[in-house]
């Protein structure tokens, strides 16, 4: 059983190290390089959330706080602290951090309840941030700018080593004890307990982490893009885009948020592109195709046959 | 009334202001199968979450292999050897394999690999289906995998919430004989129950009516005193 369960994970971590190596090749031959950004961001950024939603149940509307957190973290120790941007990026998964420690007792509340007062929380957090009292520190609404750190592609990179992380992150909770410790937390708390489950533990860790991720990933957001405004970090579209790839592709896998990513920004951007006036319609007509007849996504395709899905 | 592995006294408990037990007690011995008898609303499931530290209890005191756990939280309870097998049982999203190794997540990777290979022989139905879903399995099945999940971490006493729930006659019996062997082997067992057909396991019984224990004694008190003898067989004494 070991052996199958390390080469499982071997085999996972194969198609995370793939992933990353073609999105960190992909400038080199495509020039739209902000919409291969885009797409780290999505790709990453949804793997956070799958750590949290795909693992233990819990989905948070309100993911885009910890991003714009990171973004925040980021910008204030650049502007304030002209901290490197490396270093920088470490403030940006603290802030994440902080804020999710300071939110863990929206653990106590569960299903849409959780969904709804996360999305309060990030919608506090963007308040306060967007608050013009605030200006000397946050330069409330009228944006950030970083320009001396401007670093397009450097900052592509390490979002792809952003990206990488996530995977990782994913491909350890599918084969470690710990990620199996989650899923039983996810399928019934009590029972979970039972079967030994420090739940409280597992949970938290798992909201720690994904944190941890959107915090990282608002914060090479916010070094790439290097002059927004709250509106853009906070942007409620970070959490829809994150939780409809999730959905899509299915989750608790590593390659079901990877799959909804590539189709769903995929065809975003290509009929966004082509044939604009029908995007919403068709955009919408395929997500509520996919809830009427995959309800766990595309890899319930083969997940529904018996077959293992990295 | 002491046991010297499980030792539960004057159990107070309650939902809000609703108090359900009411000085409730239970003793169970090394190697013993005790048997916790009583009718729907006697208060049975709530003493075993009590026991189990998913319910605060009132008053009382639960101590398990000499330690006082009354305050201790579940998971550390069941990492001392207390296993619980619920109603429900199993994690139906995840594979029969996937429920084993979760039964067993904190025993050390080569104890749960053997263990899991002598789980699979005793339940051979499970071992022919490894990878399948636990919600796909039949009740009886479902019954089967609760309580090898149970005993994947190799735990000193299984207390185990109406067992026959929801089972064919048939498959009761087959849940007694799989019990019979793991009482054989060592294994402290307390089962809550309704069905008298477990009592066929019991060294002793205790009977729980209205969250107070009305009976201590052996099968043989049992079926010696009339009254309980009616209540709960529904038959005339001898």
């Amino acid at each position: 059983m070991r052996r199958t369960v390390g080469r499982r994970g071997t085999g996972d971590l194969l198609i995370a190290l793939v992933v990353t190596a073609i999105m960190a090749a992909l400038p080199f031959g495509y020039s739209n390089e902000l919409l291969l950004f885009n797409f780290v961001t999505f790709l990453a950024l949804s793997q956070g959330l799958n750590v949290l939603y795909g693992f233990t149940g819990y989905l948070p509307f309100g993911y885009v706080g910890f991003f714009g957190a990171g973004a925040y973290g980021f910008a204030l120790t650049v502007m304030h602290l002209n901290w490197p941007p490396l270093a920088a990026m470490a403030a940006a998964g603290v802030a994440a951090l902080i804020l999710a420690a300071i939110l863990t007792p929206l653990l106590r509340l569960s299903g849409a309840y959780f969904a709804i007062a996360s999305l309060a929380a990030a919608q506090s957090v963007y308040e306060i941030v967007a608050n013009p009292a605030l200006e000397d520190v946050t330069k409330g609404p009228y944006g950030v700018s970083l320009s001396g750190v401007f670093a397009p592609m450097f900052s592509y990179q390490v979002g792809v080593a952003v990206l990488l992380f996530s995977l990782v992150v994913v491909v350890w909770l599918r084969n470690s004890r710990f990620g199996l410790a989650l899923q039983a937390i996810r399928e019934d708390t009590v029972s979970a307990a039972m079967a030994g489950v420090s739940v409280v533990r597992g949970r938290t860790i798992a909201w720690l982490l994904s944190a941890l991720i959107a915090g990282l990933v608002g914060g090479v957001y916010a070094w790439h893009i290097s002059v927004f405004y709250p509106d853009t970090a906070f942007n409620i579209q970070f959490s829809i885009f994150a939780t409809v790839f999730v959905l899509f592709g299915g989750a608790t896998t590593l390659i079901g948020p990877i799959l909804g990513v590539v189709i769903l920004y995929g065809v975003y951007n290509t009929i966004g592109i082509t044939v604009p006036q029908y995007f919403q319609l068709i955009y919408g007509v395929l997500i509520v195709a996919l809830v009427l007849f995959l309800p766990n996504g595309l890899v319930s395709l083969a997940t529904r046959r018996g077959i293992r899905v990295p | 009334m002491t046991g010297d592995l499980l030792t539960a006294s004057g159990i107070e408990a309650g939902y809000g202001k609703v108090q359900v037990l009411w000085g409730a007690g239970v003793a169970v011995n090394e190697r013993e199968s005790v048997v916790l008898l009583g009718p729907n609303g006697a208060g049975k499931t709530t003493f075993l979450k009590v026991l189990l530290g998913l319910m605060p209890a009132w008053r009382g005191a639960v101590r398990f292999a000499g330690d006082d756990i009354t305050r201790m939280r579940t998971d550390h309870r069941v990492r001392r050897g207390l296993a619980y097998m619920s109603e429900i049982g199993v994690f139906t999203g995840l594979s029969i394999e996937e429920n084993l190794r979760i039964g067993g997540q904190f025993v050390e990777r080569a104890t749960l690999r053997a263990r899991t290979e002598e789980l699979y022989g005793i339940f051979p139905a499970l071992a022919e289906r490894k990878s399948a879903l636990a919600g796909a399995l039949s009740g009886g099945q479902r019954k089967m995998l609760g309580i090898a999940k149970a005993l994947a971490a190799g735990p000193r006493l299984l207390v185990m919430d109406e067992p026959s729930a929801g089972l064919s006659p048939l498959f009761v019996s087959q849940v007694i004989e799989v019990l019979g062997r793991f009482r054989e082997s060592g294994l402290a067992l307390l089962i809550a129950e309704q069905n008298v057909a477990f009592l066929d396991l019991a060294d002793r019984v205790f009977t729980l009516e209205a969250g107070r224990v009305g009976f201590e004694g052996t099968v043989e008190a049992l079926h010696a005193d009339d009254a309980l003898h009616r209540a709960y067989f529904g038959l005339e004494g001898s």
